[in-house]
């Protein structure tokens, strides 16, 4: 059932914010094991495709697939028990919790305790909360982030949270890994090192789906590149042949940055 | 080795909690082991209301409606009230034992959470505070009058002769030689609710200290991420809502036995405030605070009646501010003060500011 066809395939999506059209008529397919690229000037509605295919947004036309399985309004929770998981543009982290415990809470979906198990506290919960806490260690240090694993989220560097943003979604153990502009903000090393970790996690097999301007970071990562423009796919296909694309070009000249 | 003095420490807090009520007995005089056991009363609900607030970061104006819930179900099942509405069903009231209607009460209130929660699944903030405020108002409204057609809580007159509770057979409405000691009312009731008080917060930390606990405060710290991680958000927070009403029924049960009388007048809004204000003083999300906050809360008025009344005698010959307005005057002072200079509350947990901040009702991602 999984080994071949489309991680992902979006069919024709939609969705409108009143008169707005912040999608209209994408469809874009993603392979297994790809690093896949979504890239456009400001507003072009890359975003909102991370929050429909997350659920936070429900798609005004169209339906996608994921691992075998149709969605039209996804929910959330429902979409990370299928598999993806996700970083926010603007990080948003449990800021009052600490590093080791937002790692956790991304175990939530992969395990079970309930009331009870919390209140009797078996060996089966104790076990569980210490399989937890171990593999949440583990990501830490997976991700790079070397401060106190007690350290709480809002007091980490911004850096680190965005790594710590990463060890959670993975977590939830995802087949697809969806980044929403990872190295905003990060300096040359540090982007450096983030690319390092995304071909570790790519090897590792999980499928990335990467919105970022970073134009370097996507031209040496990503294997196919969609570019977005007033929410529309204009262009698709190997970065080399994207970014020498007219139509790519009219767009971010048209823009105002890059 | 290093547990050593924290065992010791927790013995000692033992055998004081044991032989408090003969301390304030000998101390500070009869009385006060009444206004202990309201103190623990209030700590259990605050402790209940703490899920909702201090984990969830749910906002509940209207918490003391889970408390009137509980009490009135051991009310209408423990005394002859019912005799009235239903003269040939019951002709002496319904009398269940209170074990019997102590899970029901919970049980009853934490459906009532539930029954609150649904409707307000998308609400946080201020939105959330308005709705939970109208529902502790509206079981208060009803309980004030569902005496007619048929006369099921009696009204504003309320419900009394509420059968007292006992354990193995033993009333604690009766002083009885145990030992040897002879332990009024009061010390027995004392006692009972050390028991259900210890019971609170040993759930409680289980739970905080647990996946559903740490899903709460995921919720409570960001709804949306939180259910990005793959929490289903609904569910838990219907879950947090029943927790803490199941806390607030039991007690409630607890409350009628002890009382023997109940009214509506019991569960105001001023209630609602007054246990929030325990979560929030002592440090929300953090159960040693909010245990410290309710004894703050419920001493103080006593402290207040016992003291401004004879010093002002003594140093005016007469008294011109009662205790009742000067409580509130400290108690809107001490608030203010708390806001700007410790808003995290006495014992902060860590720091959580979020349940009261504004949230826009349609979130932008
Ligand atoms: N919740 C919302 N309500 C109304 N309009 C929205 C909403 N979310 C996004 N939009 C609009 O949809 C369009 C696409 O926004 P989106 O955030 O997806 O862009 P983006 O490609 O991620 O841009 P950026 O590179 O700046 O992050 C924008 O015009 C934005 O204003
Ligand atoms: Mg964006």
């Amino acid at each position: 059932m999984t080994g071949t066809g489309a991680l992902l395939q979006f069919t024709s999506i939609g969705k409108q914010f009143g008169g707005l059209s912040a999608l209209s008529d994408v469809s874009l397919h993603i392979q297994r094991g790809e690093i896949y690229g979504l890239i456009g000037p400001n507003g072009a509605g890359k975003t909102t495709l991370f929050n429909v295919l997350t659920g936070l947004y429900q798609p005004s036309v169209g339906e996608f697939r994921f691992n075998g399985t149709r969605y039209q309004a996804g929910k959330p929770h429902v979409l990370a028990q299928a598999g993806i998981a996700r970083t926010f543009q603007n990080i948003r982290l449990f800021a009052n919790l600490t590093a080791l415990e937002n790692v956790m809470i991304g175990r939530h979906v992969r395990t079970r305790a309930g009331v009870f198990g919390a209140l009797l506290r078996n060996r089966v919960t104790r076990n569980e909360e210490q399989a937890i806490a171990e593999r949440a260690r583990e990501l830490l240090h997976y991700v790079g982030i070397d401060k106190p694993a007690q350290t709480l989220a809002k007091h980490l560097s911004y850096g680190e949270q965005r790594r710590l943003e990463i060890a959670r979604a993975l977590a939830t153990d995802p087949l697809l890994l969806a980044l929403d502009e990872p190295a905003a903000g990060m300096n040359a090393t540090e982007t450096e090192s983030l690319k390092t970790l995304l071909q570790i996690i790519r090897s590792s097999g999980i499928t990335v789906l990467l919105i970022e301007h970073d134009v370097k970071l996507i031209m040496g990562l990503c294997d196919r590149v969609a570019v977005l423009d007033y929410g529309r796919k204009i262009a698709e296909g190997v970065p080399e042949r994207v970014r020498n694309d007219p139509a790519v070009i009219a767009a971010y000249l048209g823009g105002e940055d890059e | 080795m290093r547990n050593a003095p924290k065992n010791l420490t927790l013995w000692l807090l033992f055998a004081v909690l044991l032989l408090l009520p003969f301390i304030t007995d000998a101390l500070l005089g009869r009385g006060w082991v009444r206004i202990v056991d309201f103190a623990m009363l209030y700590i259990m609900l605050a402790l209940g209301l703490n899920i909702v607030v201090g984990y969830a970061g749910l906002l509940d104006l209207g918490y003391i409606a889970f408390f009137a819930v509980g009490a009135y179900c051991y009310a209408l099942a423990g005394s002859p009230h019912l005799a009235q509405a239903f003269p040939i069903a019951f002709p002496d009231g319904v009398h269940l034992s209170f074990w019997i209607v102590l899970p029901m009460a919970a049980l009853l209130a934490g459906f009532f959470g539930v029954l609150l929660g649904a409707p307000t699944l998308r609400l946080r903030g201020d939105y959330l505070a308005i709705v939970t405020l109208g529902f502790g108002e509206i079981i208060r409204i009803f309980l004030n009058n569902l005496n007619a057609p048929i006369n099921l809580t009696n009204g504003p007159q309320g419900i009394s002769r509420i059968d007292p509770v006992s354990v193995a057979n033993v009333s604690l409405n009766f002083t009885q030689k145990i030992f040897g000691i002879e332990l009024p009312s009061v010390h027995l009731y004392f006692y009972l609710f050390l028991a259900f008080t210890a019971l609170v917060v040993f759930v409680s930390q289980r739970l905080e200290k647990s996946r559903i606990g740490r899903a709460w405060m995921a919720i409570r710290e960001d709804e949306i991420a939180a259910s990005a991680m793959g929490i289903n958000t609904r569910n838990l927070r219907l879950l947090a809502f029943a927790m803490g009403a199941m806390f607030g029924g039991a007690s409630g049960a607890l409350f009628a036995g002890f009382q023997g009388f109940i009214s509506p007048e019991s569960f105001s809004l001023m209630e609602s405030i007054m246990v929030l204000c325990m979560v929030v003083l002592g440090g929300m999300g953090n159960i040693a605070g909010v245990i410290l906050g309710g004894i703050l809360l419920a001493i103080l008025p006593e402290v207040l009646r016992h003291s401004v009344v004879p010093m002002q005698q003594a140093l005016f010959g007469k008294v011109l501010v009662d205790p009742e307005s000067l409580r509130m005057l400290l108690f809107g002072t001490a608030l203010i003060v708390m806001m700007l200079y410790r808003p995290a509350g006495l014992l902060p947990s860590r720091v959580r500011r979020r349940e009261l901040d504004t949230d826009e009702a349609v979130e932008r991602v």
